[in-house]
């Protein structure tokens, strides 16, 4: 069994921001064997220590124009000029865990599409809550062994989302 | 000279109202020569409106979801606040050393972060160095040593953290009144064990940036630097004290503006001031005025306002920097960063003296007093004094907040350094390069603004840079998005 590590990151005072740290709570619940789950305001430097500890990670974020309801991409290290301390990449994140600890980390982007980023408060959009539902089905079919393959589940309701199997099209036939 | 009216001003209007954006602009006359630079920051100032209602009691942990880059300023200074209201403010022995411990852990973390991972690249490749080498990446590849001591500093103070906060998002640690938690004896000596090797790399961090500014003064001594009043805490005798004091203000040649203000009365001495082309206020000391009034926060403040720092290395520091300008305030911008990590030498020798208090072990946490209605907290970010004020009415629910972060007190510097380096690097040189935006940032960056905290989804654009020339068209325009 591969050790996963799932970080769920953003702002639950910021509405849909909290995508990431909402998916990270429900992953939590899930007690899958081998998945540690992290959650945090945003992706920071020491990040990359962990994820040097682990064989796969996962970053779930808030996405602001992707695919909806989600898209889940391969990522690689890369360094980008930052312009604050405030918060890193996925990319660089990976960039570092290689640089600094030597490992070789497979990673992933999960991207959660949210609509409301404008408004202190809590709690989703309704579309981002139904969002976040079918990325809970799509990553928990993953996380227990199910396919790694990439893709953007787009236009569910059309064609059916092209990644994420049997939970995933359940969770779509339910809405 | 040409009067403004007779060239073109532009006011950018932010895409949207996100805490996280900022925008430069640069407004040139016909022979290309700056006339107006602005750094716009779109502050969003919701939270104060939003939280009118809420019960007192919720503050400290709603006032988290403000920034996610500061939470622990924001938890402490809103639980201070509301000490006042419940007539709690005379913390026990154990609270108050918890919430100390906190503070300096945030303190700690994230200079270390400002400095190896932010500012390093600058430092070590040079301002005008190529992009694609210019970043924390560049540097964990050719200074790993540096990068994996900015990784584990920054490990050390968010571990602290989240053994006195509770956890990492929406800490709880601290509550009106007191804190609801010690720290065990075996998260005590996890510290522990890293202590000395915490210590070696803060002593090794002010050399690192002490060496720099002096190896480079000539040219840093002029980069964005401007004589400015200085404001922070201070304690009764004049120490420096993150954590608590008194309001002490200084002019740029050291002479007292005002001394020991109690913060309750903070608006005694202190306006914010509204201007049309930003969202964010612009402060001032009340007896000099909205044109002479403005000052400076932050680590280069702290240092220059403090009579002496109460531990003995970031003392003995102390007393180097002000040396470079006779004991005079130090004025240049480029020393925030040397200021920076005096503070990281000071915050974990506090750390240090803290874990081994057994006072952190005690178990009386919460105390209470006399109601009020009305409660001011203030708390030395790591960025810069933090005010938070608050009233509450008999129904427990808060009916007014008024809210001055750090960024905010450095408003009117940040757009000095701005014009300066503008007119200095910028000045008849019609296009924009990396390199110029760079320099730019590099001003704005020594003051560590908190520029894309609260909302950062994935997409987001935390810099503009729009050149417009005296027809009032944009010549250029650079934006530092999250993928550079």
């Amino acid at each position: 069994m591969r050790t996963v590590l799932f970080i769920g990151y953003g702002n639950p005072g910021r509405r849909d921001d909290g995508l990431g740290p909402g998916l990270a709570a429900r992953v939590e619940r899930l007690a899958i064997p081998g998945v540690t789950v992290d959650s945090d305001y945003q992706l920071t430097v020491e990040d990359a220590e962990a994820v040097a500890r682990h064989e796969v990670t996962i970053f779930a974020d808030a996405s602001v124009g992707g695919t909806e309801p989600f898209y889940f991409r391969r990522v690689s290290a890369r360094g980008a000029p930052g312009f604050s301390s405030h918060g890193v990449e996925p990319e660089e994140v990976l960039a570092l865990a290689v640089d600094l600890f030597g490992a070789r980390p497979e990673a992933y982007v999960l991207g959660i599409r949210g609509y409301e980023f404008n408004a202190f408060g809590e709690g989703l959009s309704p579309r981002a809550a139904a969002n976040l539902a079918l990325a809970e089905a799509f990553i928990g079919g993953v996380l227990r062994g199910g396919s790694w393959a990439t893709g953007e589940c787009g236009d569910p309701v059309e064609s059916g989302c092209a990644i994420g199997g049997a939970a995933v099209k359940e969770t779509l036939r339910r809405r | 000279m040409k009067s403004t009216t007779e060239m073109k001003r532009v006011i950018i209007e932010p895409v949207t109202r996100v805490e996280g954006h900022g925008k430069v602009s640069l407004l040139l006359d016909e022979n290309n020569v700056v006339r107006q630079a602005r750094l716009h920051i779109v502050e969003f100032r919701g939270f104060e409106r939003f939280v009118q209602g809420r019960p007192y009691w919720e503050m400290p942990v709603l006032v988290q979801r403000l920034c996610g880059i500061c939470p622990v300023s924001h938890h402490l200074a809103a639980a201070k606040a509301m000490d006042r209201i419940v007539g709690g403010e005379n913390l026990t022995p154990t609270a108050e050393k918890m919430r100390r411990l906190m503070h300096y852990g945030q303190m700690f973390q994230s200079h270390a972060l400002h400095f190896f991972h932010l500012c390093s690249p600058d430092l070590l490749f040079g301002f005008d160095a190529d992009v694609a080498v210019r970043n924390i990446v560049g540097v964990a590849r050719k200074h790993p040593q540096l990068a994996v001591q900015g990784v584990m500093m920054r490990k050390y103070g968010q571990e602290i953290i989240k053994a006195t906060a509770g956890k990492k998002i929406h800490g709880t640690g601290a509550i009106p009144g007191g804190v609801n938690k010690n720290l065990s004896i075996a998260e005590r000596d996890v510290f522990l064990k890293d202590l000395d090797q915490m210590m070696a790399w803060s002593r090794s961090a002010v050399k690192l940036a002490k060496d720099y500014t002096l190896e480079h003064l000539k040219t840093l001594a002029t980069f964005g630097s401007f004589d400015s009043n200085h404001l922070s805490l201070v304690r009764a005798d004049g120490a420096m004290d993150l954590y608590h004091g008194n309001l002490r203000a200084i002019d740029a040649q050291g002479k007292t503006i005002f001394d020991q203000v109690d913060y309750q009365e903070y608006r005694d001495c202190l306006i914010e001031e509204v201007r049309d082309w930003s969202y964010m206020k612009f402060p001032f000391i009340k007896s000099l005025g909205p044109e002479n009034g403005w000052y400076r926060v932050g680590p280069l403040a702290r240092v220059n306002t403090a009579t002496f720092i109460d531990t003995p290395e970031a003392e003995a520091e102390r007393k180097e920097f002000m040396a470079l300008t006779n004991g005079k305030p130090n004025n240049i911008t480029m020393a925030y960063h040397w200021a920076r990590m005096i503070e990281v030498l000071h915050s974990i020798e506090k750390i240090r003296d803290l874990l081994h208090d057994k006072d952190l072990q005690g178990t009386d946490l919460v105390t209470k007093g006399e109601r009020r209605e009305e409660g001011v907290g203030l708390i030395e970010a790591p960025r810069g004094t933090l005010f938070h004020h608050y009233k509450v009415n008999a129904q427990d629910q808060v009916t007014m907040a008024n809210l001055i972060v750090s960024t905010t007190n450095n408003n009117t510097p940040m757009n000095m350094a701005v014009q300066r380096v503008a007119q200095d690097y910028l000045s008849g040189k019609p296009e924009l390069t990396e390199g110029l935006l760079n320099h730019i940032e590099v001003a704005i960056r020594a003051y560590d603004p908190c520029l894309s905290c609260a909302t950062h989804a994935l997409g987001r654009m935390p810099l503009i840079v729009e050149l417009i020339d005296c027809q009032g068209d944009v010549v250029q325009k650079l934006a530092r998005d999250t993928n550079g």
